[in-house]
């Protein structure tokens, strides 16, 4: 298959690329991985008439703790996610998804910006960026501004991002001592989009209580989910069975899974309370020093 | 032409809707490669249909089976989901690129007396994957093995001879660097 036509355009600076978005837009994508987007276009599923290829942007991929955040660039690959010391070390959840993004060859172009603002609910990030509380920095004509992740997914392939912004990092609260994060997905087949994914985040504090606490949900719904309601169960709480097993239930509440190839609603939102249930023991025995 | 190694000039790059035609410089195994192409050709294409290099397969054509599997700066990609002009001023390897002076290379070796195939249509990305495994871990374990070519669909073998091919090539790949008058 091959791609409807597109002019092609590759800017050496963030300020280029949105200049030409400016200049074509609604008529313009940026091609970041190009993993989600060319197939699309193989697909005629998108016919762009101009892409804006941001891979030859310098200074956009990197991963650095810096002040109060951990700051990813937007053409980081995933695979550069597993490669990091600093994210196995202090941010598992993203080796946790970045493990289960695709396959390794997809991996080493698919990108995490395109991850996050593709608005696909299958993605496995976004659910990250939930349950992390991150923000994204977006640059558009105006200059840039942040975006938190729970205002950043409006609706299956909607985002925050206007056509003539560009995200340029994603911002992550730095890791605290006691924190524990994890991420886990079941597919039908390897590599596969998820069934139903559950991204947890839990910061204890010194007597062992929630002090902070983040859920997002994968694939059961238009966008990722912010399970909030269920997070605030168990802060101030200490995580128990009756509080974890409350907070599963609410965060299987909240779903919106709809019956598909990967499987009935049913069946998919009551993975959600499973997941979430598993992935919370995870965070909590990270957050205690274990594994 | 809008060559994306220089910064873009509008005027090279603003043509008639998607018409324009651009020129791609690259290095395809060791060798330079300039060719005009249109922005839309994907890089499976260009490397079969212009450079006439017909190792690398096309299989599913939807970024599942890794038969088109090729080195981007080193790192093994699906090439029918890359587009021909991103491979500008960088380096594209391919299954035609693994031998060496007209000899083998130990992958190749391996997959032969391993018996690392039957139809051998994923055989060529196959062997890209584990080339690009085996330089970063000269000696993966079977589970290191199948996760690296977790992106690699063979529908024949059981992955099986293919595992013990790659463990193979990375034992030839060691014993070559090792061996008393073996290559340094």
């Amino acid at each position: 298959m091959i791609p409807p036509q597109f002019e092609y355009y590759a800017p050496h600076s963030v300020d280029e690329a949105v200049a030409l978005l400016r200049r074509f837009d609604g008529e313009s994508k940026v091609l970041a991985g190009g993993h989600s987007l060319i197939p699309l276009m193989k697909l005629r599923l998108a016919a762009p008439r101009v892409l804006v290829d941001i891979n030859r942007i310098p200074n956009l991929a990197y991963i650095r703790e810096e002040g109060a955040h951990l700051k990813i660039g937007a053409t980081t690959r995933t695979n550069d996610l597993l490669d990091s010391a600093l994210l196995v070390k202090s941010y598992p959840i993203l080796t946790d998804a970045a493990q289960q993004i695709a396959d390794p060859l997809v991996r080493n172009l698919g990108t995490v910006g395109g991850n996050v603002c593709h608005g696909d609910p299958g993605n496995d990030l976004p659910a990250c960026m939930l349950a992390l509380g991150a923000e994204m920095a977006v640059v558009g004509p105006k200059g840039p501004r942040t975006i938190p992740a729970s205002e950043f997914y409006r609706d299956t392939f909607v985002t925050a991002v206007e056509s003539t912004e560009i995200l340029v990092e994603v911002r992550i609260p730095k890791a605290r001592p006691h924190q524990g994060t994890a991420y886990h997905k079941i597919e039908k087949r390897v590599g596969d989009f998820a069934m139903a994914g559950v991204a947890t985040n839990l910061v204890l504090d010194g007597a062992g209580r929630v002090e902070i606490a983040g859920i997002g949900l994968t694939g059961v719904g238009p966008t990722a989910i912010h399970a909030t309601q269920a997070a605030a169960a168990l802060v101030g709480q200490l995580p128990d069975e009756t509080h974890l097993a409350h907070a599963a239930q609410l965060a299987q509440d909240v779903a919106e899974p709809s019956t598909d190839l990967r499987g009935p609603m049913e069946y998919k939102r009551a993975m959600v309370g499973v997941l979430v249930r598993r992935v919370l023991d995870r965070s909590l025995a990270r957050a205690r020093g274990g594994g | 032409m809008a060559a994306s190694a220089r910064p873009v000039t509008p005027a090279a790059s603003l043509t008639s809707a998607g018409g324009s035609i651009i020129r791609v410089q690259t290095t395809v195994n060791g060798q330079p490669v300039t060719a005009e192409v249109e922005p839309r050709t994907l890089l499976v294409h260009f490397l079969r249909e212009v450079l006439g290099l017909t190792g690398t397969h096309i299989g599913c054509d939807t970024t599942n089976c890794g038969a088109c599997t090729v080195h981007l700066d080193g790192k093994p990609v699906k090439s029918c989901t890359v587009l021909a002009v991103q491979t500008n001023g960088r380096e594209v390897r391919t299954v035609e690129g693994l031998e060496v002076g007209g000899k083998l290379s130990p992958v190749q070796e391996a997959f032969v007396e391993a018996h690392g195939l039957q139809c051998g249509f994923c055989t060529p990305g196959m062997m890209m994957t584990a080339t690009a495994l085996l330089k970063k871990n000269p000696s993966p374990s079977e589970d290191e093995v199948r996760d690296a070519i977790r992106g690699n669909l063979c529908r024949c073998t059981g992955y099986v001879n293919i595992v013990k091919a790659i463990q193979l090539a990375g034992q030839k790949m060691q014993s070559a660097t090792t061996a008393p008058g073996g290559k340094a």
